[in-house]
């Protein structure tokens, strides 16, 4: 299809995808759980809290705090977990974030990795003590290899945000 | 200079509201989650409807990946297959005579059994499926341990039915969308089954760890597990049916024996539900006076 004339200079990127690409990126990574593989181990990292992470350490304005509410409820539809738990949490690692940025102004990427890193960790240990409040009963010694696969796999998450940053003005 | 905060908009009242709104929004937000949470804790039941009705809009999904992926899962497993082909061969020959031997003895205990239940006039009521259905995904990332069966209540799946492979006892349903029902299996943290070891009938409970792998625990002091030991259901409690087999012991740890579930709900491509299991009960008092009059 033939584009009329645009400029490349200082044009105005879409609304749309400036909200909507970092916002179906988590969804996505929400989506995850759906790879048609039945595990009986607790393998697969959290992508839906790993990518929202990313975005938020590379973007650090991009979304209200309460932008964790929905995103959350859409990974708790896939996810497992009792309805509610990744909404909790989601917007908890947000308000956390939020007086992170308060105390430590000048953060460098290692910070942030670090940062993201333990939050995962809490999440999901958070996490299996809600799903064994609601009657599960397993050991949490169960999540260290998913936690550690989690932490290795977030500066991939980041790279791939980057990208989807550029790619987003762009669009 | 510090890059400016993003929370902080200068004097614009309007931009100060809108972020005072937005962290008034974040905080309910997270309390009516919270209240979410609760719900699944105190009232179950209406938590797991919930999450049915969720559950009935997402299992296409992943039935469709199930059916476009299937060809490529046995892949590694192929490629695995041909590493010490040899020495596998002579393992299975050596077995294969075994089990021929094993099934002519098991040829003849059939037509005593047929014989003897003829005797007792016992029907031979074999049990029906209530449906097969493919398990098309599973909670991957939580500690939960759940599957997606891709069967609902439109095919007469209801709660509490067991699920059951071609090797064994994959699990119970817990909670049925229309089109959809989702499974606990048995190796989750939550579940306990009751068995009993196949040789002798030593009563045991096999309790899920949620790392794939099951624990014993036997019921009668000073029974003692030995790895390779087999374990079927054993029908105590209702639920499930006697003989269903669950579980190969592997060791024997400090807890209890440690089990390996025998159906791998990782290659699983059918399972079948089938209705609940309700143990006969157990005769009245003045009929065992007649058996004994008799």
């Amino acid at each position: 299809m033939a584009r009329g004339y645009e400029p490349r200079l200082n044009r105005v990127a879409s609304r749309w995808a400036l909200i909507g690409v970092p916002a179906i990126s988590v969804m996505l990574g929400s989506m995850t759980v759906l790879i048609p593989q039945v595990s009986v181990l607790p393998l697969l990292p959290p992508f839906g809290l790993l990518i929202l992470l990313a975005w938020r350490m590379i973007v650090r304005d991009l979304w209200p705090v309460w932008a964790a509410l929905p995103l959350g409820f859409f990974d708790d539809i896939f996810s497992g977990q009792p309805l509610g738990s990744a909404m909790l949490l989601w917007t908890l690692v947000f308000l956390v974030l939020d007086i992170f940025d308060r105390w430590m102004m000048w953060r460098d990427y290692r910070q942030d990795w670090a940062i993201a890193g333990t939050l995962v960790a809490v999440v999901q240990l958070v996490g299996l003590a809600i799903a064994n409040g609601s009657g599960g009963n397993t050991n949490a010694v169960v999540l260290l290899p998913q936690i550690i696969v989690s932490i290795l796999i977030f500066p991939l998450m980041v790279r791939l945000c980057a990208r989807l940053d550029v790619l987003r003005w762009t669009l | 200079m510090a890059p400016p905060s993003p929370r902080r908009p200068g004097f614009s009242r309007r931009a100060q509201y809108g972020i005072f709104a937005s962290y008034v929004i974040a905080v309910a937000g997270a309390g009516f989650a919270l209240l979410l949470v609760l719900t699944s804790r105190f009232d179950p039941n209406g938590h797991s409807a919930l999450q049915s009705i969720l559950a009935d809009m997402t299992s296409p999904i992943s039935s469709a990946a199930r059916s476009a992926l299937a060809s490529t899962g046995d892949v590694g497993e192929s490629i695995g297959a041909y590493f010490d082909a040899a020495s596998k061969n002579k393992a299975m020959a050596k077995e294969l005579a075994a089990s021929k031997r094993q099934l002519i003895e098991a040829d003849v205990l059939r037509q005593e059994n047929r014989r003897l239940k003829q005797l007792l006039g016992l029907k031979n009521d074999a049990i029906q499926p209530i449906t097969r259905a493919a398990l098309v995904s599973s909670t991957g990332a939580s500690s939960r341990r759940y599957a997606t069966l891709s069967a609902g209540a439109s095919d007469g799946v209801t709660n509490g039915q067991p699920v059951v492979g071609p090797d064994g006892l994959v699990g119970r349903v817990v909670s049925v969308g229309r089109v959809s029902a989702r499974v606990l299996l048995i190796v989750d943290g939550g579940n306990v089954t009751p068995v009993k070891r196949s040789v002798d009938g030593a009563p045991a409970l096999a309790i899920g760890t949620g790392d794939g792998r099951l624990i014993l625990r036997p019921l009668t002091s000073g029974v003692q597990f030995k790895p390779g030991d087999i374990f079927v259901t054993s029908g105590s409690g209702g639920i499930y049916r006697p003989g269903i087999a669950v579980a190969r012991a592997i060791d024997r740890g400090r807890e209890g024996t440690k089990a390996r579930p025998l159906a791998d709900p990782a290659r699983l491509d059918y399972a079948e539900v089938e209705p609940i299991y309700q143990a006969p009960p157990p005769p009245a008092p003045s009929q065992i006076g007649e058996a004994k009059e008799n």
